[in-house]
């Protein structure tokens, strides 16, 4: 379980986070939504020590992250990164197998390319791609590759970062069918940020949405219509009248 | 009294800056050499640092020391007829080479070459979120992208040196036989009569502080370029241009030390 309490985070005088409370249960796929600049990725960065917070704890089975053996602590996450993150320097496979190549999970050379593969025909791309390089790929496959990186590990928790920005209303479909199918196959935790509903309605067992600092409304994913939250109304509707100021 | 405070808080601020950077750049080099002594220690990256530094430096260093030692030739050999001094010719090229032009160029090149392509490198790397992606792969970033380059910088620029003084000796070499007139027989007992040992410990160490300055400037720039294409391209510039200032400053400071105490 990965629970925040009063997160705290500035950036000069931007304040961030202004008081974060978020409880992520085990085997859950929460998905964190708000508008842009609200501070969702820095939340996500925050757990994983990316971003060092200002205050407040955040723990993850009630171990306090800052205190985690880091080495141990990042190796139960896998993360899909908006714009892929893919290592421009090495071919497809070595990206997906890079946390196999090194490190306490390293593998033999030849085991870790046909966990790659593997991994890579899971998101629905053919081998021939593995010795590909990132730049070759198109958006879509680059997300691919991306989301085979964030599972290659077989961790507990995904944190998935806008998985379907930049993408094709198709694209995006078949990315969050992907991701659904693989946190319910590997029972893993997920958290996603997303600001695109049809992706909140696919991947979602909780919705929280995050504006001004904090965490506006909280709840299943099937309450998220009649929450009766003015906020998320009208980011769910995408009205531009509302409690939340559209910047014109 | 408003304008006298803003005033006071800018030279604070022009005072403060400087020094606020230099001390991160001096924590960030001594992360480094901590990091330099203890494992991981990830042999290809390190591989790959070498042959990118060295092997692929060697054209470069090879033709800016081949024209240097030429043109030292000819400058010692009409500024030496002034006092009918022609004959140092090989000795001149051969100090003038391997205690100060060849470490200092083939240090300026690297800075050019090497260091842009470092800060370049990774400080896109840092905006494409490829430093966060090696963080939550349990990948340290200072040990996968810095220690690699710091060390193939610190192990190839001396290599580097080396070679580029050979180079540009037998640069004045050429022109000293081929258009001066000197014996070649007797133009190579006196370059090699002439050279003290201390004088190539002296450039292979100048070298080697030339090389951790290129590859360390260009991984620190890199590392905390700001968003955007125009944070790569500051980055790049500010990698160099430090890395020139503080080779030519270490330059001054080395060869004080070595020559004059």
């Amino acid at each position: 379980m990965i629970e925040l309490s009063n997160v705290h985070k500035a950036f000069g005088n931007n304040k961030v986070l202004r008081g974060v409370n978020l409880r992520i249960e085990s085997g859950t796929s929460m998905v964190i939504i708000g508008g842009s600049g609200t501070g969702k990725s820095v939340a996500l960065k925050c757990i994983l020590g990316l971003v060092t917070h200002d205050s407040g704890t955040i723990t993850l089975d009630d171990e306090d992250v800052t205190k985690a053996e880091r080495d141990s602590f990042l190796a139960r996450f896998g993360m899909l990164f908006q714009g892929g993150a893919l290592f421009d320097s090495l071919p497809v496979w070595q990206n997906v197998a890079f946390r196999l190549m090194r490190g306490s999970l390293k593998r033999p050379h030849s085991e870790a390319r046909e966990i790659a593969i593997e991994k890579l025909r899971r998101v629905g791309l053919k081998p021939d791609v593995a010795d590909l390089f990132p730049a070759e790929l198109s958006g879509g496959m680059q997300k691919r590759v991306g989301l085979a990186r964030a599972i290659a590990a077989e961790p507990e928790i995904i944190f998935f970062d806008e998985p379907t920005t930049g993408l094709d209303p198709i694209m995006s479909g078949v990315i969050n069918d992907l991701i659904r199918e693989i946190v319910v196959e590997m029972g893993a935790t997920a958290m996603t940020i997303t600001h695109d509903m049809t992706s909140v309605r696919a991947i979602a067992d909780n919705v929280a949405m995050l504006h001004d600092g904090v965490i506006q409304w909280t709840g299943p994913v099937a309450d998220m219509d009649a929450s009766g939250d003015p906020y998320l109304e009208q980011f769910i509707q995408g009205k531009a009248e509302g409690p939340i100021e559209a910047v014109r | 009294m408003n304008w006298l405070a803003s005033l006071l808080a800018s030279v604070g601020r022009s005072v403060l800056s400087p020094l606020a950077a230099l001390g991160r750049l001096s924590i960030y080099a001594g992360q480094t050499i901590g990091h330099l002594l203890r494992p991981p220690i990830y042999l290809k990256e390190i591989g790959l640092s070498l042959v990118n530094i060295g092997y692929f430096s060697l054209p470069v260093v090879g033709l800016t020391a081949i024209f240097t030692g030429g043109a030292l030739a000819l400058q010692i050999y009409s500024g030496g007829a002034r006092f009918n001094a022609e004959a140092v010719v090989p000795q001149i090229v051969a100090i003038g080479m391997v205690r100060e032009l060849g470490p200092v160029l083939v240090g300026l090149m690297i800075a050019a070459r090497v260091t842009s392509s470092i800060a370049a490198e990774i400080a896109t790397m840092k905006v494409t979120e490829q430093i966060d992606a090696l963080v939550t792969l349990s990948t340290h970033p200072m040990k996968y992208l810095t220690v690699p380059r710091v060390l193939a910088g610190l192990i190839m620029v001396p290599v580097l040196v080396g070679i580029g003084d050979i180079i540009g000796i037998m640069g004045g070499y050429v022109v000293g036989t081929q258009s001066l007139g000197f014996n070649s027989a007797t133009y190579l007992k006196n370059t090699v009569n002439f050279i003290e040992p201390f004088d190539i410990i002296s450039s292979l160490v100048k070298g080697a502080a030339f090389g951790f300055i290129a590859t360390l400037m260009g991984c620190y720039y890199g590392m905390n370029t700001s968003r955007g294409a125009a944070g790569v391209g500051r980055a790049t510039k500010g990698a160099v241009e430090a890395a020139a200032i503080l080779i030519l400053a270490a330059n001054f400071l080395l060869t004080s030390i070595f020559f004059t105490i």
